[in-house]
């Protein structure tokens, strides 16, 4: 810690971060563009000038680059000197000599950085007058639009995607005035992580094609919390709607889950909401041979129930869906819907991290581990982001050696130089490597010298002797005095929440059916939620269980293999559509709301499963009762009747449009905005529009800030912990812990 | 108390003053020409849309009467996939027309606008769209725009260079 | 049976009175403020009354619940009751009024104060405050404006030695009132506005500040009867003027005498409208400290000059 003088008042920084970093988290306004909390900086933009005074007799100053500052014990700054701020006019009007005149037609107009920084800066009028450079602008794939034209030299692209994210085929060319940001040849970005170029560039150079293809505003967008499904990470993202329809999705940032980034499945991968297999209509089969036909009735489930239900869970389907359903057939009665396999390492991952013997790592402590070893797991592939996190964790032997140099972590670039490209101890296993015994030597002197030592396994290729090598090297460590951290990948977003409820596995299901038993017993009903079958085993399988049943009750989204097969199928809302909570890898319970109003037919999982409760809490309420061990969800997500100030939070922005003209198509008198009865956040532009609760925060914005750079007014400091209340979720593991 | 009198004496003498009563619809107004009544979609010179759906004019509307949905042509050139004006909400302040970057959206003196049905205020884009160009001539917007879409090539433009040619080493 | 005529002859024509003034005021206030007024329904818009008619009889007659029903529903009638009685001691000719009563102007007096009770009652049953603050506000201004209205009277009957107004009009035919009673005529006429709380006297209404107060609630016909009550009010008063300054119908006998006394009553009518049209509301302080400081000792003068006068004339 430090004490500074910003502008004749006297602040405690932190020593370890740069100038600029900390008077953003001041609050500040100081106006840059090269600068990302997560990257460091490099000093291109020279934006974020800030005046130095030598001793508080000085009265001229310098400028200097507040990014590139270190902070010193006692320095005197001035943020809003008449000379900086005429210093960051000048810039930027030179970053604005070859800007196009295209904010019209641009899809970051609305939230760009660079609207935000010009006004910010005061910018008003063009003085050059000559002609403007222009640039050929190549294909990217089917994700991401290039427009070259925009672009500011920032140089954050490729700082994000080679150096944080490992890219290798989007690099800088050409010099001068004629830098081009973009790849050798055209061709698709072949990160899973080129979306996050579109929140990480300052201007409109890498927008998003998916939201292109129905474009709105920021400020016309209704913004929900929501969770990724993708993943069994439980990265936070934020959907957006318009017009009752899913537009995009973002990332929202969870100090301790995903930071300022998602995986490009997470952006990218909602689209299934809008696709035309989506199943909007009860459908029924008159009989066993007829067609599945489309019914214009509303119904319930009861009107279906047989004599003996057994009723099937799914990994996929929120915490409620599934205790819903779990509580209706009894307990004896539901199924997780996984085979035996998979059901048995989850139940052994899951007792391994409720022990006190190993420590579940969040995404952001697996960055601060120094020594990885992943076991048998393609986190690549499977979780992404986590992935991300273990290329940070890899640098973690430059940061120490640059330390011992005097060279600040912040300092990107020189602590770059500093490495070539040097990796720190990770090590990657995979069970049918042969060097396996050799390698985990290596790993093992490793761990030794380690101070937060962390493996990596999973679900889909790991096996018992793993886990149980990894409680090995816990008692091993433990006599060292240190605590091993296990992280372990779950197939699908819900696997952990589901494995703390009772079920039965596939296989265990198929007995069930299979009709060995009593008449009495026999089974006539099974109801799938939100679980194709036809993934989990193979056709004969799934189709000789099927037809053992008189009737196949199916509560889907989408038109799959299994929702085919149904007798009866119920239209489920997706998770944009519906609120629930899901457990991520990390034993974290996190809460996602509905992004869109339901209509029609539409329900979520766990009201088509149930009569007697109405909203989710009511849901939650019975959860807890049933399966103490979810508690901490009740007791620390705000339920539907919480309030800010006396109101509802607000999903629409105050600046959103069309209230009036948008349903006048069909009636030209307005009808009164959907009620939301599941979550304290309202479906309108009327309510609490301040800094809610972290978990709660639709969208980022503050003033004069509207582009997603805004997400720093909402954190205690850049990169770190989201304000009222800390990252959102709830760690169910910790909880048991301390008892 | 004589000033109230006189007060009341005054008011009589009006009985025989010219009427200022407008006789409207047995006698037309005059209405100048930047007069703002109806709005309407203008056309550029090229005889294509205007409008690029960049929703300003939405988001100035203080009633929110105006709503539109953008979408792209094959070309990449942008246009509202449906806009609708709620005339039924329209205060005809004009912020619309001065927020409009491409000089699409007009007010134009006309405001007979009643009717009996208030659905029938609701326009959408083909009530709205005329085929000319309204009160301002010749501009086209994506001539002047540093995007290529469809009107003229990167680097085409009147304010322009050609493109940066990275494989040459010649600046 | 010649009664029943003659009190529904009264009746019919102070309705038609009161309905036709709908249409005339707002012509007049029209003409007053170089407007044209009312012109789209029948020619010049004459049927404009009838269009208002339908309207007021056809709306929805609504007590708010939170009313006293009873005494709601009771207040407007209690002014139009008052209002006709009125009209039974005024002597439109010499054979044409329904009581030739000795007291008739005392009568008058009486009733006037009966009107009162319309106003309050109305206020306090609608239950809002703006209501009530009208109430209050009128009872304050109306008992006020009473005091001196009967005072300002009592010099016209010294000189007529009457209550009836029938004598009073007879006693003019040597000269009308209006001259030795100048004063009296000015504190009665300007009391005659308060009294029917017309502008520039409408504070208990004042719609600006109390948003229609004691009537505030009131709709339908119920609403009906005060406005066309605020009318037979005025034609009232009127009436009165005529009667007891201007010789009521006496006149050249070159047309009847009826005529002369709806001409006159109509000349004061248009007087009344002419004044809404000129002057601004007073204060509510200012209107009590005029009637209060002002119309008091001038009545009161009035009063001992004309006694002074009598009696030296009947002494010499």
């Amino acid at each position: 810690m430090a004490k500074i003088q910003i502008d004749g008042t006297f602040y405690e920084v932190k020593s370890e971060k740069n100038l600029l970093d900390n008077c953003l988290a001041l609050g500040f306004d100081i106006p840059y563009f090269c600068f990302h909390p997560a990257m460091g900086s490099i000093g291109a933009c020279r934006l974020c000038a800030v005046k130095k005074f030598a001793n508080a007799d000085d009265k001229r100053g310098r400028i200097v680059m507040s990014c590139m500052e270190p902070v010193v014990e006692g320095m005197i700054i001035s943020t809003d000197d008449p000379d900086v701020k005429a210093f960051r006019e000048s810039i930027l009007e030179g970053l604005m000599a070859n800007h196009p005149h295209d904010c019209p037609v641009c899809d970051e107009g609305g939230e760009c950085h660079l609207q935000d920084m010009t006004v910010m800066t005061g910018h008003n009028y063009r003085r050059y007058t000559f002609k403007k450079r222009t640039h050929n602008n190549q294909y990217l794939g089917p994700y991401i639009k290039h427009e070259m034209n925009r672009c500011i030299q920032c140089y954050r692209c490729v700082r994000f995607y080679r150096n944080y994210a490992g890219g290798k085929d989007l690099n800088v060319f050409g010099s001068g005035n004629r830098v081009y940001f973009g790849r050798q040849q055209d061709g698709a970005l072949e990160s899973e992580f080129s979306g996050n170029l579109v929140e990480v560039c300052p201007t409109g150079v890498f927008t998003d094609k998916i939201f292109n293809k129905h474009y709105a505003r920021k400020w016309d967008l209704a913004h929900t919390p929501s969770v990724c499904q993708q993943c069994s990470l439980g990265c936070n993202i934020i959907v957006s709607e318009r017009y009752g329809m899913i537009r995009r999705v973002m990332n929202r940032y969870n100090g301790s889950v995903n930071g300022y980034f998602i995986c490009d499945r997470g952006r990218f991968g909602h689209e299934f909401i809008n696709s035309p297999d989506r199943i909007k209509k009860v459908h029924l089969r008159a009989s066993k041979a007829s067609e599945l036909l489309e019914v214009d009735e509303s119904c319930t489930l009861s009107d279906f129930m047989g004599k003996k239900v057994i009723g099937i869970g799914s990994p996929g389907a929120s915490l409620e869906s599934n205790f819903a359903l779990l509580n209706l057939v009894g307990k004896e009665n539901f199924s997780h819907g996984i085979s035996e396999a998979e059901h048995k390492l989850t139940n052994q991952s899951i007792r391994l991290l409720q022990s006190r013997k190993v420590y579940s790592p969040s995404l952001k402590e697996i960055e601060k581990s120094d020594a990885i070893l992943v076991l048998g797991e393609d986190i690549a592939k499977t979780a992404p982001m986590m992935a991300l996190a273990v290329r940070q964790a890899a640098r973690s032997e430059s940061i120490k050696l640059g330390e011992k140099l005097g060279i600040p972590e912040w300092n990107d670039y020189a602590v770059r130089e500093l490495d070539q490209n040097h990796q720190g101890p990770d090590f990657i296993v995979t069970p049918s490597a042969t060097k396996i015994h050799e390698l985990v030597e290596m790993a093992g002197q490793a761990f030794a010298k380690a101070e937060n030592p962390l493996i990596i396994t999973g679900i889909s290729g790991g096996n018992e002797d793993i886990l149980d090598a990894c409680s090995t090297i816990a008692d091993a460590l433990k006599k060292q005095g240190k605590k091993l951290s296990v992280s372990i990948v779950f197939p699908e977003c819900n696997s952990v929440g589901l494995a703390l409820l009772d079920g039965l596995t596939l296989e265990e299901t198929e007995e069930r059916i299979d009709g060995r038993q009593k008449a009495e017993e026999k089974i006539d009903t099974v109801i799938i939620l939100e679980n194709d079958l036809y993934k989990r085993a193979s056709k004969e399988r799934i189709d000789a269980m099927l037809k053992k049943c008189r009737q196949v009750i199916v509560i889907d989204h989408l038109m799959n293999e299994t929702a085919r097969q149904a007798d009866v199928l119920l239209p489920a809302a997706a998770f944009a559509e519906s609120a629930g909570t899901v457990v991520n890898n990390e034993g974290r319970a996190q809460r996602f709301y509905s992004a869109v109003p339901l209509t029609g037919q539409l329900k979520p999982g766990w009201s088509w499963c149930n009569d007697q409760w109405e909203n989710l809490d009511q849901v939650v309420n019975a959860l807890v009762d049933a399966y103490p061990v979810f508690s901490a969800i009740k007791n620390q997500m705000p339920d539907a009747d919480f309030r800010c100030s006396n109101e509802k939070i607000a999903r629409q922005t105050m600046r959103s449009s069309g209230r009036t003209a948008m349903n006048a198509n069909i009636s030209v008198s307005e009808p009164k905005p959907p009620q939301d009865n599941d979550s304290p956040l309202a479906f309108s532009m009327e309510g609490y529009k301040g800094s809610p609760p972290s978990g709660l925060i639709p969208y980022y914005w503050s003033s004069g800030w509207n582009s997603v750079q805004a997400t720093n007014k909402y954190l205690d400091e850049p990169d770190g912990h989201v304000r009222n209340g800390g990252d959102p979720g709830v760690r169910l593991f910790d909880d048991i812990d301390k008892e | 108390m004589l000033s109230l009198i006189r007060s009341i004496f005054y008011t009589f003498l009006h009985a025989f003053h010219k009427r200022e009563t407008q006789d409207y619809p047995e006698k037309m107004p005059y209405l100048p020409p930047r007069y703002r009544g109806r709005i309407i979609l203008s056309r550029d010179p090229d005889g294509k849309e205007r409008c690029v759906a960049c929703n300003l004019c939405a988001a100035v509307c203080p009633v929110d009467c105006i709503s539109l949905q953008a979408a792209e042509g094959d070309d990449g050139r942008r246009y509202p996939e449906f806009f609708r004006i709620n005339f039924s909400r329209c205060i005809y302040c004009g912020l619309c027309e001065e927020a409009c970057p491409t000089y699409a959206i007009q007010l134009i003196p006309d405001f007979e606008m009643a009717d009996y049905n208030r659905q029938n205020m609701v326009y959408e884009k083909e009530h709205l769209l005329i085929s000319g160009q309204g009160k301002y001539h010749g501009f086209n917007f994506y001539k002047e725009a540093g995007v290529n879409m469809g009107v003229k090539a990167t680097g085409g433009g009147e304010n322009e260079n050609q493109p940066v040619d990275l494989k040459s080493l010649i600046h | 049976m010649k009664y029943v005529f003659i009190i529904a002859g009264v009746m019919i024509v102070v309705l038609t009175i009161a309905a036709g003034l709908i249409y005339v005021e707002r012509r007049l206030l029209a003409l007053f403020q170089d407007r044209r007024g009312p012109n789209r329904v029948g020619p010049f818009g004459v049927f404009q009354v009838v269009a208002d008619m339908i309207k007021i009889f056809f709306k929805e007659d609504w007590v708010p619940p939170f009313a006293d029903k009873a005494v709601f529903i009771m207040a407007p009638g209690i002014l139009i009751t008052s209002i006709f009685l009125t009209f039974a001691v005024i002597p439109f000719t010499d054979k044409f009024l329904v009581l030739d009563s000795n007291i008739g102007l005392l009568f008058f007096l009486g009733n006037s104060s009966l009107g009162v009770y319309s106003v309050v009652l109305g206020g306090w049953a609608s239950n809002n405050k703006y209501s009530l603050l009208g109430a209050i506000r009128a009872s304050a201004q109306m008992l006020t404006y009473e005091v001196f209205m009967g005072l300002s009277l009592v010099g016209v009957v010294m000189m007529a030695d009457s209550f009836s107004l029938r004598e009073i009009v007879e006693v003019q035919k040597n000269g009308w009132f209006v001259f030795p009673q100048f004063l009296g005529f000015m504190t009665f006429f300007i009391a005659g506005i308060a009294e029917t709380h017309r502008a520039p006297f409408d504070i208990p209404e004042a719609d600006g500040e109390l948003v229609a107060g004691y009537h505030s609630e009131y709709s339908g016909m119920k609403f009906g009867m005060f406005f066309v009550g605020e009318y037979m009010g005025v034609t009232m008063i009127s009436a009165l003027i005529t009667t007891l300054f201007f010789g009521g119908w006496l006149g050249p006998a070159f047309l009847p005498p009826a005529f002369w006394f709806f001409f006159k009553t109509g000349i004061f009518i248009c007087l009344f409208i002419l004044i809404r049209a000129s002057l601004p509301r007073p204060r509510y302080d200012q209107l009590m400290e005029a009637g209060w400081k002002v119309l008091l000792p001038l009545v009161l003068l009035n009063i001992l000059a004309t006694g002074a006068i009598l009696l030296l004339k009947h002494t010499t």
